[in-house]
């Protein structure tokens, strides 16, 4: 039953690490526009700029 | 630069019709600079799809100065950064002529706030999730080994679920503890006090129990009712931050620029600095912002923005001219009336807010169900917790009892069941082109039974149109040929007519008179009885010209401003769902007559000023009725504050559109379908309602009776929140 000391702390960490992928996906923007970015797949003019 | 004919102008999908901006705002003030680098947001209506996003950030980005442009499609704002050389109105200009109506974002911060606010919903809701997951890992493995799982292991896992849930708890929390804390010092209740107390309770017992090393805790409830709760408050937030971001749109219409004629000379300065008895200039195109008398020059004016009147005044000295007015020939020299906080802008502006403040005490559905909820739930827990005591149970059994009917009772579903439903009730409306401005708006919708139309630009096109006849079609092509010169609407209603063709050299234009031109060494002139020489009275009351050839006898021609196409059948359709219909228009009144009787309406008002709009919706709502006002101008944005309910058509100007509740495209053929998504999203909401109902009479015995084990919390808490949720979604399937 030892191995729940370690997997414990794995799987929350685990989880932390998608928790901290979610919070900076929404900090870097990526949900102001959820209708813009559906019909921006559709374009095809490659785009290098950096966004604002 | 912007080549483009009549068809590529606008939304390329046809989901928005091709909005102008027509009057001239100063956009420069509007721009922020910071270490070199210049910034400016407008906000862009008619953009709807793909197209729209490459056309705008392609051509936007083409003009010298600019480095980046982004269009947010969800918002309709246009993010533009430049360096020195940008010009903002050299940007919202080319934004115009590709077909979308343009306006400065208010440099106000309240819309960054609520972006702010929507973000943090969101990452409270992402924590609340990873917790709620993480502890759950735990639970079933603790509800799954009972059995054979020891004390120790049991109290350890309860313990990292105690540690998981504490600072999540906070975190996430914290939006309904301080709305609850503020309730409370207002001696108030709203959802977020019980759902507070039920979440500390939950935590604090499960602390105890943990401490004490016993077989129940609850830290999975308290963040799983966390989740449900967060995603109802930030459905809620998105949908209140996709409304037009245009509030403060009558300040920028008066955050511009007036000629004021000094000593010195002519100079421009801030409508601020303008006193009563200035002498100012209004150029030719500009729109008027504060009121004045005109003492030299003549000109027609288009009132139709303050009157509602589709065909323009002309205006000579002794005239007054209120603002919102626009000069559409030569420039016209006046003294100021009034201070620009006096004029007819600012008063309309004043009754905005009185509607707005109005508005703002409606009391939701969830509001009135939450104030029936939160006696009931409180009432039963302390019923229960007594219980116990007198029949004998310890204090410690009896405070789990009350905590467990507190956490099973909790208004998940409560709090799910408006949003959900308003969201795709939202989704149905803007994929027939309508934009809902907040949720409670369609509760309002649904319920109307009053509808009030203005005329122009609502139940009609705005733009008079040629009646055709036999003698007027024999003389088109020649009169146009001189109407051609002309910008009076009455000109550009012939060549409208007429179609593409030659104009002749040397047409003279005199305002308020017509226009005269020499072909071939005959004179031909166009415009008003007397100007032709000719006292000849019509019978026709709408608007007239005469043409005349040299000494032929003079034509008439005769103008309407014709009925959209699709108005009679939707005042049928309307007229058959038993709503009672009226027309209030700024109009003369002859011509509201012939259009009310052309389509059947009974009740209507001609030559009603915004303040008479404004009191007759204030009468409307004495008597009781829930009134639906739809309308275009800025001599109707008061009334549609005022009312019950309102609908702007998609050619509105801003301050109509930003004051009414929805604005609707794709003609009037909408407003029975955006009547009947709302009602079908009320009928939703009540069904959700019921089912919180139905689900508390079953779960209000199990929690009373002390068989609620945080198993059968979870199970039901979550099967709660899913049935609204789904119920919500069915709506979505039946019919488009």
């Amino acid at each position: 039953m030892q191995i729940i000391a370690y997997l414990i702390p794995v799987a929350l960490a685990l989880g932390a690490l998608g928790l901290i992928a979610f919070i900076w996906s929404v900090k870097s923007g990526q949900y102001d526009d959820p209708d813009g970015a559906a019909h921006r797949i559709l374009l095809d003019n490659d785009d290098d700029r950096p966004l604002p | 630069m912007t080549d483009l004919t009549a068809q590529e102008i606008g939304c390329p999908s046809g989901l928005a019709p091709p909005t102008r901006t027509s009057h001239r705002i100063d956009f420069s003030a509007f721009v922020r600079e910071k270490g070199g680098v210049r910034k400016l947001d407008l906000s862009v209506r008619g953009a709807k799809c793909g197209g729209c996003i490459s056309k705008i950030e392609k051509t936007v980005r083409d003009i010298s100065g600019v480095t980046s442009a982004r269009v947010n499609l969800s918002t309709g704002q246009l993010a533009v950064i430049g360096d020195q050389e940008l010009s903002a109105n050299a940007i919202a200009e080319v934004v115009s002529n590709l077909g979308y109506g343009v306006t400065a974002q208010s440099t106000d911060e309240s819309e960054t706030l609520q972006r702010v606010e929507e973000r943090k919903l969101l990452i409270a809701m992402g924590v609340a999730g990873f917790a709620a997951a993480n502890i759950m890992l735990l639970s079933v493995s603790v509800w799954g080994g009972a059995a054979e799982m020891g004390e120790q292991t049991r109290q350890v896992f309860h313990t990292i679920s105690g540690l998981i849930a504490f600072p999540v708890v906070i975190f996430s929390g914290r939006h309904f503890f301080s709305s609850a804390w503020s309730a409370l010092r207002h001696r108030s209740v709203n959802m977020d006090v019980p759902i507070s107390l039920a979440i500390w309770l939950a935590f604090g017992v499960s602390v105890w129990e943990t401490l004490i090393g016993g077989e129940h805790a609850y830290f999975d409830a308290c963040v799983m009712l966390l989740f449900f709760l967060l995603i109802g408050r930030f459905l809620d937030a998105r949908l209140r931050r996709r409304a037009f971001a245009a509030a403060h749109q009558l300040a920028a219409l008066r955050n511009r620029t007036v000629n004021k004629i000094s000593p010195e000379g002519v100079e421009a300065v801030q409508t601020s600095d303008v006193s009563p008895g200035d002498r100012i200039l209004i150029a030719p195109g500009e729109q008027v912002v504060i009121d004045f008398k005109v003492i030299s020059g003549g000109s027609d004016v288009d009132e139709s923005l303050v009157t509602g009147e589709s065909l323009p005044r002309f205006a000579e000295a002794g005239a007054t001219v209120y603002s919102g007015s626009v000069n559409l020939g030569d420039a016209l020299e006046g003294v100021a009336l009034s201070a620009a906080s006096d004029s007819l802008l600012a008063d309309i502006a004043t009754l905005l807010d009185t509607g707005e403040q109005r508005r703002s005490t409606y009391r939701k559905i969830a509001d009135k169900a939450v104030s029936l909820y939160v006696p009931f739930v409180h009432t039963t827990a302390f019923l229960a917790f007594l219980g116990w005591l007198i029949v004998g149970a310890g204090v410690r059994e009896a405070i789990l009892v009350a905590a467990a009917t507190l956490i099973i009772t909790c208004p998940c579903a409560l709090a799910l069941a408006a949003p959900v439903a308003q969201m795709v009730a939202a989704g149905r409306l803007f994929r027939s082109g309508t934009y809902l401005k907040s949720g409670d708006a369609l509760e309002r919708l649904a319920t109307v039974d009053h509808i009030v139309f203005d005329k122009t630009g609502t139940l009609t096109f705005g733009q008079p149109k040629l009646q055709s006849d036999v003698e007027a079609d024999i003389h088109l092509s020649s009169a146009a040929k001189l109407a051609r010169a002309s910008r009076h609407p009455l000109s550009r209603a012939i060549v409208q007519a007429a179609g593409p063709g030659p104009v002749v050299q040397n047409v003279q234009e005199f305002p308020g008179k017509g226009l005269v031109a020499t072909i071939d060494g005959i004179e031909h002139r166009l415009g008003s009885a007397d100007w032709i020489g000719e006292n000849t009275d019509t019978e026709y009351k709408g608007p007239t010209l005469w043409y005349r050839r040299g000494d032929e006898k003079p034509v008439n021609l005769k103008f309407e401003d014709a009925i959209q196409d699709d108005a009679p059948s939707v005042i049928d359709a309307l007229k058959e769902n038993e709503f009672e219909l009226e027309i209030l228009s700024g109009d003369r009144s002859p011509a509201v007559a012939s259009m009310a009787a052309k389509l059947g309406i009974e009740h209507w008002m001609g030559e009603a000023s915004p303040q008479d709009k404004a009191r007759k919706l204030e009468d409307l709502a004495t008597e009781g009725k829930k009134v639906l006002m739809i309308g275009d101008g800025l001599n109707d944005a008061a009334a549609l504050s005022l009312a019950h309910a309102s609908l702007a058509p998609g050619g509105a100007i801003d301050v109509s559109q930003a004051s009414a509740d929805a604005v609707f495209s794709g003609g009037l053929t909408n407003i029975p379908k955006i009547l009947g998504i709302a009602r079908s999203a009320r009928q939703t909401m009540l069904q959700n309602f019921g089912l919180a109902a139905g689900y508390n009479l079953i779960a209000v015995p199990i929690a009373v009776t002390g068989n609620v084990t945080p198993l059968i919390a979870a199970i039901a808490m979550s099967a709660s929140s899913l049935i609204v949720t789904l119920n919500a979604l069915r709506m979505r399937s039946t019919g488009g």
